[in-house]
């Protein structure tokens, strides 16, 4: 057990990497209401943006994660003007980007399927180096705490909040004038932006950037989201405290994750576990609403819709 | 203000399904009208509505609002003319974000959102004044998430938004009809007053006879994709729901089949 909690630091920066992920899924799947399906493929255009750059081209390794984010940004304005434009369904649209993705991940590591970066060659800004764990944890919370404070300011503006409606209801934001084809590409080119700084991150602390490294990441993404929302719904519920709770909820995962492996878990079946796992959690609300309506509250329900009907009938 | 020239619009065209929604509307409307718009369902009466605002594309004639032609204008962009409040209490307002919000997005209605704070301080001194004029009690609830409040109560602020920026036109699309009767006459006579302290230009679709005659200084009648019936003045005020029923079943030559339209 000590042995465990000593070894908490890995999964806990990996937690956080993949929480900075799935705050780009969150923009989406929650705020946008559109299931992006694009991040599996953003995720890996990050991460070989990133190390292409720095170890082929010397870029500064802030600035190579700078162009991760442009990339995983183009990424996501591709989905947007597949669905808004071409009038593709918004599931589909994402998968179209991200199998083209592969081939262009391929591409930019001119056709390997993984690239390597190391610290011992480059002064890289997160590392699962051990005795860099406590730096890396650090640099973590201010990395992902900037991009929450940008992402706190840029939602409470005009733009923002036109965000926001088109996710919460399109047929009062276009009564109101708000461009829906707009807004929706700009939140998918937010999303991918941030997907790909995280996957830019992810393959500095694993150790190279793969072409299979985002198969799977909207799962996770979506985990972190839920695991999130179930443990700390209730006690976060302003927008900075709901973004922080995923970031949680990405760590809580790994944490669980490095637990059942410790238990004796096979590797081989962790993508197994992690579907069940996000399966549970996404049904756990659906189960509750209908436990809820079985119960006691079927009584309350009997009288709105004898109120209904006489409201119709005096109509 | 508005004028209308020869729409026409046929729903699924050559196949089975089809419908002739709109057949030659011609409609003026002048600055200042408030007008009931009744007749049975199927009439053409929300086709005509989401002609106007552009959810719908006609399939011939003009729609001119102020001069300006806006028959092909995207309905985003000619919705700075409109306030609109739909039948469905859901539909105007959006649940998961705070009152105050949902009037500021409807403050900035047909301006380039921009980087700048979505709402200011200023605005909420005067959204706090509207509200209290409602007299709801909702001008202490100004962060309270829309989707926790009842449809009367978001039905109202749908109003708010509607009329907030006064629009050149306000379409209220039966949106009383999914209201319990105490909560309908509520949200009416709030919507009387916003439209005449606004001097608003109103089209509102009602299927309740009393309300068409009550408000208003003009009433229109459509039937199977036509407007069968305009009055106004002291002819409309002369009206009683008898007089409307018979002037129904004329104009629908006996075919008075449409239960909605009896009842009031």
């Amino acid at each position: 057990m000590i042995e465990f909690i000593q070894s908490l630091p890995s999964p806990i920066a990996q937690g956080m990497i993949w929480g900075l992920m799935a705050i780009g899924v969150y923009i989406t799947y929650k705020i946008l209401d559109f299931a992006d399906l694009t991040v599996d493929g953003s995720l890996g255009t990050g991460g070989a943006v990133l190390v292409v750059l720095t170890t082929q081209f010397n870029v500064n390794i802030y600035l190579a994660l700078v162009a991760a984010f442009a990339a995983g940004c183009l990424a996501g304005f591709v989905t947007g003007i597949l669905h808004t434009k071409f009038g593709i369904p918004a599931i589909l649209s994402g998968i179209l980007t991200q199998l083209a993705l592969y081939s262009i991940n391929l591409g930019i590591m001119s056709g390997r399927a993984n690239t390597t970066i190391s610290w011992r060659n480059y002064k890289l800004i997160v590392s699962s180096k051990t005795d860099e764990l406590f730096f890396t944890i650090l640099k973590l919370i201010v990395i992902v705490g900037a991009i929450i404070a940008v992402l706190y300011w840029f939602f409470g503006t005009e733009i923002g909040r036109s965000i926001r409606a088109t996710g919460c209801n399109q047929n009062m934001s276009r009564a109101n004038g708000i461009n829906t084809d707009t807004t929706k590409i700009i939140g998918l080119v937010i999303s991918n932006g941030i997907v790909a700084v995280s996957g830019g991150l992810l393959s500095q602390f694993s150790g190279s950037a793969d072409v299979n490294m985002g198969r799977g990441a909207i799962v996770i993404g979506l985990a972190a989201v839920i695991i999130g929302e179930v443990v700390f719904g209730k006690l976060f519920n302003n927008f900075v405290l709901r973004l922080m709770s995923v970031v949680f909820g990405g760590i809580i995962y790994y944490i669980v994750i490095a637990l059942v492996l410790k238990l004796g878990l096979n590797s081989n079946n962790l993508k197994l576990f992690s579907a069940a796992f996000v399966a549970v959690f996404l049904a756990i609300p659906y189960w509750k609403t209908k436990m809820a309506v079985k119960q006691p509250a079927s009584k309350d329900k009997k009288t709105v819709s004898q109120k209904e009907v006489k409201g119709n009938a005096a109509n | 203000m508005l004028q209308i020239e020869n729409v026409y619009k046929t729903f699924n065209p050559g196949t089975i399904n089809e419908k002739k929604a709109l057949r030659g509307i011609n409609l003026t409307l002048n600055p200042g009208d408030f007008v009931t718009v009744i007749g049975g369902n199927g009439a053409g009466k929300s086709t005509l509505l989401n002609m106007i605002t552009g959810v719908y594309s006609v399939d011939s004639g003009k729609i001119i609002i102020d001069g300006v032609d806006v028959t092909k204008m995207p309905d985003y962009k000619r919705a700075k003319y409109f306030g609109r409040v739909f039948q469905d209490p859901m539909m105007g307002t959006a649940a998961d974000m705070q009152i105050e919000e949902n009037l500021a997005l409807a403050l900035r209605r047909g301006k380039k959102p921009t980087l700048r704070p979505g709402i200011t301080a200023k605005e909420r001194i005067r959204f706090k004044e509207l509200l209290s004029m409602l007299d709801l009690g909702l001008e202490d609830r100004l962060t309270s998430k829309v989707g926790l409040l009842s449809g009367g109560q978001r039905q109202a602020i749908t109003l708010l938004m509607a009329t907030l920026e006064n629009p050149k036109l306000l379409m209220l699309d039966e949106h009383t009809a999914a209201l319990d009767p105490q909560t309908a006459a509520k949200v009416l006579s709030i919507t009387d007053k916003l439209v005449t302290s606004g001097n608003i230009t109103t089209l509102m679709i009602t299927h309740n006879m009393r309300d068409a005659i009550h408000y208003g200084n003009r009433l229109i009648m459509m039937n199977n994709g036509e407007i069968v019936f305009d009055v106004s003045g002291e002819e409309k005020k002369s009206l009683t729901v008898d007089g409307l029923i018979k002037k129904f079943s004329e104009t629908s030559k006996g075919m008075l089949s449409d239960r909605t339209l009896l009842s009031d």
